[in-house]
């Protein structure tokens, strides 16, 4: 059960490598967290992972699953479920892809939709569905803010997190009063292996500063969380120039 | 029987879940429901008045007893009662008082029911002479998991297990109680100020033993010298003689005031330091310098704050953390610690209460413990909070003290077991009654109860 500060005693990531996710379930552990499941591609990376987070003293399992074979979801997360209350999930698989490759190869760019948004649906349904069975629980979805508005240098990723985006917030809206919490985490340019090729963009930041974030989400059970928070504002304003202006912007 | 699911939260709003709420008309209803309860169980749930999670149970069902609020039986001449568990102790004392009798053992709020009465295990401000509510209780019928009803006595271990069992052994369907005489329902009320901790510890030590009902508010927010200055409330009821005339007439009337409740939607900021500061400035000086004494209600001298329906909204969206402890005679440090850490920290509390335990009742999971108890009211959005009260635990429990779990929302729960020697029988008694896990809620959940 999550206590009167919203923190989770059981912990599934969806992701199990992910930068960010391992980043909040160090900062989880250090609370509350004693279990932790950590969904993903089963690689040394995972089980590197998983050592990590039992020297911090939590109890940690891992679980073989693949986003882009959503077919499998229901029976390898429905196995997760049925061994006790999950108090938080935290959907952070996803792919940046390679915006110039994926433009030539559609294929390519099939796959980040694919990942990002097609198997984050079917497991962002399958684990809503088990939330609400058990009548607590928070979803927490990293989305981005490539989300808010389709980008030149990155439409393709883009437009597969705006997708997952809308889809989470339906869902937010959809159980609500089920005493399932629901929250999208839009982060920026967030620093990990994976961006380190790309040059930095303005307000960037770290898997810690996100997972402080989600920390502090999950006790005010914030519906979205900028991360960081002024970007809010500054999206705001973005989304509401013209497209005219918004192509010439060195964004 | 209707049954919806419905968010459900605690007192204190801080963690909301949601459950099937059923409300049983009748024993058999309420039967009926306990045995089709499903695989998460259910749990019996009063007014609501648990701080915590301790009524609550996600994804499961929750009774609703206050439909089963008949007062069957009053022996006016001996002083006992007989009625069902969904009786609140307002509507007790409302027959009651008239006929010269009073609950023996009130909490802050007449707002409770007997049997979360019973569950909790609750106390007041009589503890040092009236001990804990389950020292009154002669017997009570109990439903249990294979849906039959026991009566239980006092001595018995279902008693012990059930009396501070947070409602995991079973729901309580009736309760006799022992009632306490009183001539009036006035309250001879000696009010005083103490500079600092120490001085409120050495008045309450020295003269504690002279009055019935005894409390100490502390303002929290004073710092330096003036810390832990406090204004103790202690009296006794008033006998008929000494009542002025005109109130002779009708001395036993239950009086009520209700202010306007409190606005659904208030911002979270209300309680600040500021808002709080200020309040318990004028709160400490409003109290004589000198010792006083008066006559006083004792609707206003045992439940202020019933006088604002809903009064917990004032902490608006996030909700508040009542964290209370007890830790025994000898521990004055730890507690002066405890009081100074929380000083320093600025916790803008405007409900931080001291008082005095007597001996300990026999409840497995019971929390009076002679010694000193602190409860407190902290807004729960406060920064870094949580691992504050953390540290305070470890203080606690490194004393042999214990947090109270009808107000706990947030214990880290493999303290429990330190801080409830008794915890293992407790978590025995119900594997042999309870093999199904019939009864369970967010509670037992979080702490593995």
């Amino acid at each position: 059960m999550k206590d009167a500060f919203g923190l989770p005693q059981s912990l599934l990531v969806l992701g199990g490598t992910s930068e960010i996710a391992l980043a909040t379930a160090r900062r989880l552990i250090a609370r509350r967290t004693r279990t932790v499941w950590l969904a993903g591609r089963p690689s040394p990376a995972l089980d590197r992972a998983a050592g990590h987070l039992r020297g911090l003293g939590a109890q940690v399992h891992t679980v073989p699953f693949d986003a882009l074979d959503p077919a499998s979801h229901e029976e390898t997360l429905g196995k997760v479920f049925a061994e006790g209350d999950i108090d938080m999930v935290l959907l952070a698989f996803g792919t940046l892809g390679d915006q110039a490759t994926d433009e030539r190869d559609p294929q390519a760019a099939v796959r980040v939709a694919q990942t990002n948004y097609t198997g984050a649906v079917s497991a962002g349904l399958v684990c809503a569905a088990a939330l609400q069975n058990q009548g607590h629980g928070s979803l927490v979805v990293l989305s981005s803010v490539a989300a808010e508005r389709a980008r030149r240098a990155n439409f393709i990723y883009g437009s597969s997190k705006a997708g997952l985006d809308t889809f989470t917030q339906g869902l937010g809206d959809a159980l609500y009063g089920t005493g399932v919490h629901v929250m999208v985490v839009r982060p920026g340019f967030v620093r990990t292996r994976t961006t380190a090729r790309l040059p930095e963009a303005p307000l960037a930041t770290t898997p810690e500063a996100v997972a402080t974030a989600i920390e502090l989400g999950l006790r005010r059970r914030s519906e979205t969380v900028w991360v960081p928070g002024a970007l809010r504002a500054v999206m705001t304003v973005l989304r509401h120039l013209p497209r005219g202006v918004f192509r010439r912007l060195p964004v | 029987m209707l049954a919806e699911t419905v968010s459900v939260q605690g007192w204190g709003r801080t963690a909301p879940t949601a459950a099937r709420l059923i409300r049983p008309r009748t024993y058999e209803e309420a039967a009926t429901a306990v045995r089709s309860c499903g695989p998460r169980g259910g749990i019996a749930r009063g007014l609501g008045r648990a701080y915590g999670d301790a009524a609550q149970n996600a994804g499961g069902a929750v009774l609703d007893m206050t439909g089963l609020n008949r007062i069957h039986a009053i022996d006016a001449s001996g002083g006992t009662v007989l009625c069902d568990a969904g009786v609140s102790l307002h509507r007790l004392m409302e027959v009651l008082l008239p006929l010269g009798w009073f609950v023996p053992v009130t909490p802050g709020t007449r707002q409770v029911t007997v049997g979360g009465a019973i569950g909790a295990d609750i106390h007041g401000r009589n503890h040092p002479v009236a001990g804990a509510f389950s020292r009154h209780v002669l017997s009570f019928e109990l439903l249990t998991a294979d849906g039959t009803v026991r009566t239980v006595a006092p001595g018995t271990p279902l008693f012990d297990a059930t009396t501070g069992g947070m409602g995991l052994t079973g729901i309580v369907l009736t309760a006799t109680l022992r009632l306490q005489p009183v001539e009036t329902a006035l309250m001879r009320v000696a009010t005083e100020r103490a500079a600092d901790l120490d001085d409120l510890m050495a008045r309450l030590t020295a003269t504690d033993h002279h009055y019935r009902y005894s409390v100490a508010w502390i303002d929290l927010l004073a710092r330096g010298a003036a810390t832990g200055r406090a204004v103790l409330t202690r009296g006794d009821h008033a006998p008929l003689d000494a009542l002025p005339g005109r109130a002779r007439r009708a001395p036993l009337a239950l009086r009520t005031s209700r202010l306007p409740a409190a606005p659904a939607f208030l911002p979270e900021g209300l309680i600040g330091r500021t808002t709080v500061g200020l309040f318990n400035e004028l709160w400490y000086r409003r109290a004589s310098r000198t010792r006083s004494i008066r006559l006083q209600h004792l609707t206003a001298f045992f439940h202020p704050l019933d006088g604002v329906p809903h009064w917990n909204r004032v902490y608006g969206r996030g909700g508040f953390v009542r964290y209370q402890f007890v830790v025994g005679e000898g521990r004055e440090e730890t507690l002066r610690r405890i009081v100074r850490r929380l000083s320093d920290r600025r916790c803008p509390s405007f409900l931080a209460v001291l008082k005095r335990f007597g001996p300990a009742d026999p409840g497995w999971l019971s929390f009076p413990a002679p010694g000193w108890t602190l409860a407190v009211d902290i807004p729960a959005s406060l920064p870094g909070l949580g691992p504050f009260l953390d540290e305070l635990d470890e203080e606690v429990a490194a004393a042999g003290g214990r947090v109270c779990l009808a107000k706990d929302a947030r214990l880290r729960p493999d303290l429990l077991a330190a801080m409830y020697p008794r915890l293992d029988d407790f978590r025995a008694l119900r594997a042999e009654l309870d093999p199904r896990g019939v009864f369970m809620s967010d509670l037992a959940r979080r702490l593995d109860l």
